[in-house]
């Protein structure tokens, strides 16, 4: 993990802007606390706060080619770099140090921007070129390294982080109120939208080229499904084949052999990760897991079975609702977006207890409920379009109670009103959203709770539609659970799960993660899986269950599925709440940010205090946490931006200064 | 308190704080209006638990019971007669 900023000068030459540069890499300095380092050349600046992992003495940033054309900074880990690194050496590149940056300039070098399809990583990068002062910026295929970008005043800038670019006092901070509609739509804006105007998300799968002033986006991948699939081939011998690749995805993140963390949910994919670690490579291994003490979230149990199973050496923090409220503003500084869920706050808490340890890298089992079918939200669908072929049937809604098995509301007794909620969209059949009505529908509710202007200025704004501009070709041949998945991985994963819940929490303390289930070829070999091997009647990840059956307990294998969540409103009502909550919610502080409508918040807020330990609705929930972290965003990066002091340049281990 | 003023209120103070109370009509549809979903039911089972002292047996909790001002006032009626 690294922090990458930098500008580039759109017209003509400038003395480099020292300070800001400093600034920029201070602001991200928690992405890479180890060492920072610049380049400037009059129309290129760059900065780099790095964590060293691998390559400790050579493998320091800002880095050039032999013939120092070109300069590199990089986040990140490209996975196949050895093999990178002989094919460019029978080419007749020589290398100077053991690092995966030099693979990366040598590749740049001998493919140009072709070089990204060969890369097998998670990275985001930025490379200059002196000889015809272009600049090109990446990121990865899934949208594990962030990376963001604006243009003002003749200058093109970039940053790990949003932060970085509101170094520069020049540029304009608000939010952007469209932003907050699609956040409040699909937990996520589409990119290049954010949550602040004229700021720029770099999607994944894409880099942007900068030429002669313009500025051009190309994508050089994207998931995808086929039109049919391999029938005649048996479940057993696709289960046989994903374990041998989810075993390679494995020994790849670990091949630099330092020792790592792995993430225990207690669910089945954490077990799966750490469990493969365990048994198919030499690295040693602690498990790291959240518990509750409020029970209803809490599954230490499984946590604590699997990590005895498996013989770790095992940590555990146990999260109270205080320890939510306190850490949630910090949370929200590296968010840089408004969250619907407090789930990345115990994530920021455990990522803290990793560092204290020592550890610099935890693998954990994100992606796999994108690429089996693992979420709750592709069994509604199956269930909605099952009940769609047959509306009036008495019986086929009857399958909704075998989702939410977990919850106290859900059974019989709620029939009536789960079969109300699960069956309003069936005129939208067609929609490329479908399977996400149930979700729009309740993340949509915070909407209600905008003020007038903030109304209007959405008016118009077709928030529902940003991820239906440019589907694939055959998506409408698409099996549903595929176009469920599709959509999925572009919303929630690359923009929630990835980054608030993933990087962000992790990075803030200067740790990284790595992802088995995301590897993009084991990707691509999951997208061949026929859908029927995923999602088995209503078995869930039937085929990674299969496949790990040998490895896991059946106690794992078997669980009912619980989806990840921590306390929501409730952590921030106690008697012993901090101050801030209320004061972020008072009707002066919701006036001073212009978003929300006071005398409806404050009866909001009302409501959940009066609640107080008893369990809230979905929609209530999100409502408070999204109106709560809107506030904070607000207050933090646009109200009460906090100055970045300028670090001493002794901190700088490189400084190239070739400006004149 | 009149049986229709309180639960009137109940709804407004409880599922309708980002919402005009107009936007309620007697007889409007609690689900269809989207006021009231599967979780939130139960916050308006205690209430009427605990405001009109009586108990609300599972079988009971459907929206002809439930869905709408008009139809809570009339099985609320049922129950205390």
């Amino acid at each position: 993990m690294c922090g990458i900023t930098g500008y580039l000068e759109l017209s003509e030459k400038k003395r480099p802007d020292y300070n800001l540069i400093g600034r920029m890499v201070q602001s991200i300095r928690h992405r890479g606390p180890d060492e920072f380092g610049a380049f400037f050349d009059g129309h290129c600046a760059f900065g780099h706060a790095r964590l060293s992992i691998i390559d400790l003495s050579s493998g320091q940033q800002p880095m050039t080619n032999n013939d120092r054309s070109l300069w590199i900074c990089y986040n990140g880990e490209i996975y196949n770099y050895l093999e990178l690194r002989k094919d460019l050496e029978k080419l007749g590149h020589r290398f100077k140090t053991q690092s995966d940056t030099e693979v990366i300039i040598h590749s740049f070098e001998q493919w140009g921007n072709d070089c990204l399809a060969r890369f097998n990583g998670q990275f985001a990068f930025a490379i200059y070129n002196r000889d015809d002062k272009t600049l090109m910026i990446a990121r990865d295929r899934l949208g594990i390294r962030p990376l963001f970008f604006t243009q003002i005043h003749d200058r093109f800038y970039f940053a790990s982080e949003i932060k970085a670019l509101f170094c520069d006092p020049t540029i304009p901070r608000k939010i952007d109120l469209k932003g907050l509609d699609e956040i409040f739509t699909w937990w996520t804006t589409a990119p290049p939208r954010t949550a602040f105007e004229n700021i720029s998300e770099l999607e994944a799968g894409c880099y942007v080229t900068i030429q002669n002033g313009s500025i051009r986006k190309h994508r050089y991948w994207s998931i995808d499904f086929p039109e049919t699939f391999d029938t005649k081939r048996s479940a057993e011998s696709f289960a046989e084949e994903l374990h041998e690749r989810l075993v390679n995805s494995v020994r790849l993140r670990l091949r630099a052999d330092v020792p790592v963390g792995a993430y225990l949910s207690g669910g089945l994919d954490s077990s799966a990760t750490t469990s493969l670690i365990k048994y198919h490579t030499d690295t040693k291994v602690e498990s790291f897991s959240v518990g509750f003490e409020d029970s209803a979230f809490d599954e230490t149990s499984y946590q604590q079975q699997m990590a005895d199973y498996l013989g770790t050496s095992h940590h555990a923090v146990k999260i109270t609702y205080n320890d939510i409220a306190d850490n949630f503003p910090e949370v929200i500084h590296h968010t840089e977006r408004p969250i619907l869920r407090t789930a990345p706050t115990p994530l920021f808490i455990l990522s803290r207890l990793v560092r204290k340890h020592n550890l610099k890298v935890v693998l954990t089992g994100e992606g796999s409920d994108e690429i089996f079918g693992g979420y709750d939200i592709f069994k509604e669908t199956l269930i909605r379009r099952f009940w769609a072929r047959q509306p009036e049937s008495k019986m086929r809604p009857l399958l909704l109670q075998r989702l939410y098995p977990t919850l106290p509301i859900s059974g019989a007794r709620a029939q009536a009103y789960l079969e109300r909620f699960y069956k309003s969209g069936f005129e939208e059949i067609d929609t490329y959203y479908f399977s996400h009505i149930p979700r729009i529908k309740t993340t949509t509710e915070v909407k209600n709770y905008f003020n007038r202007d903030t109304q209007n200025n959405i008016n118009g704004h077709d928030a529902i539609s940003v991820f239906g501009y440019d589907l694939p070709k055959h998506f409408n041949t698409w099996h549903h659970l595929l176009k469920a998945q599709y959509v999925e991985s572009r919303s929630l994963l690359s923009g929630y799960l990835l980054s608030s819940q993933g990087d962000r929490v992790a990075s803030a303390h200067s740790v990284e993660g790595r992802f088995p289930f995301l590897d993009h070829e084991l990707v691509e070999f999951a997208s061949s899986i026929p859908p029927l091997y995923k999602i088995h009647g209503l078995n869930e990840k039937y085929i990674l269950k299969k496949a790990m059956r040998k490895e896991l307990p059946e106690s794992i294998t078997n669980r009912v599925k619980q989806p990840y969540m921590a306390p929501d409103a409730n952590s921030f009502t106690q008697p012993d709440s901090p101050p801030y909550v209320s004061e972020a919610l008072s009707e002066q502080s919701i006036k001073e940010a212009g978003i929300f409508n006071p005398e409806y918040v404050n009866k909001l807020y009302s409501k959940c205090l009066r609640m107080g330990d008893r369990r809230l609705s979905f929609k209530d929930n999100m409502s408070f946490i999204g109106i709560l972290s809107t506030q904070l965003l607000s207050k933090q990066f646009i109200t009460s931006l906090q100055s970045v002091p300028t670090p001493e340049r002794s901190e700088f281990k490189v400084w190239v200064d070739i400006s004149d | 308190m009149e049986s229709r003023t309180a639960i009137r209120e109940f709804i407004v103070d409880n599922f309708m704080m980002g919402r005009e109370a107009s936007d309620l009509t007697d007889g409007g549809s609690l689900l269809d209006l989207g006021i009231i979903d599967s979780t939130g039911v139960l916050e308006l089972v205690g209430f009427l638990e605990e405001t009109f002292s009586i108990t609300i047996e599972d079988s009971e909790l459907v929206p002809e019971n439930l869905d709408s001002i008009d139809n809570l006032v009339a099985y609320v009626a049922r129950k205390t007669e």
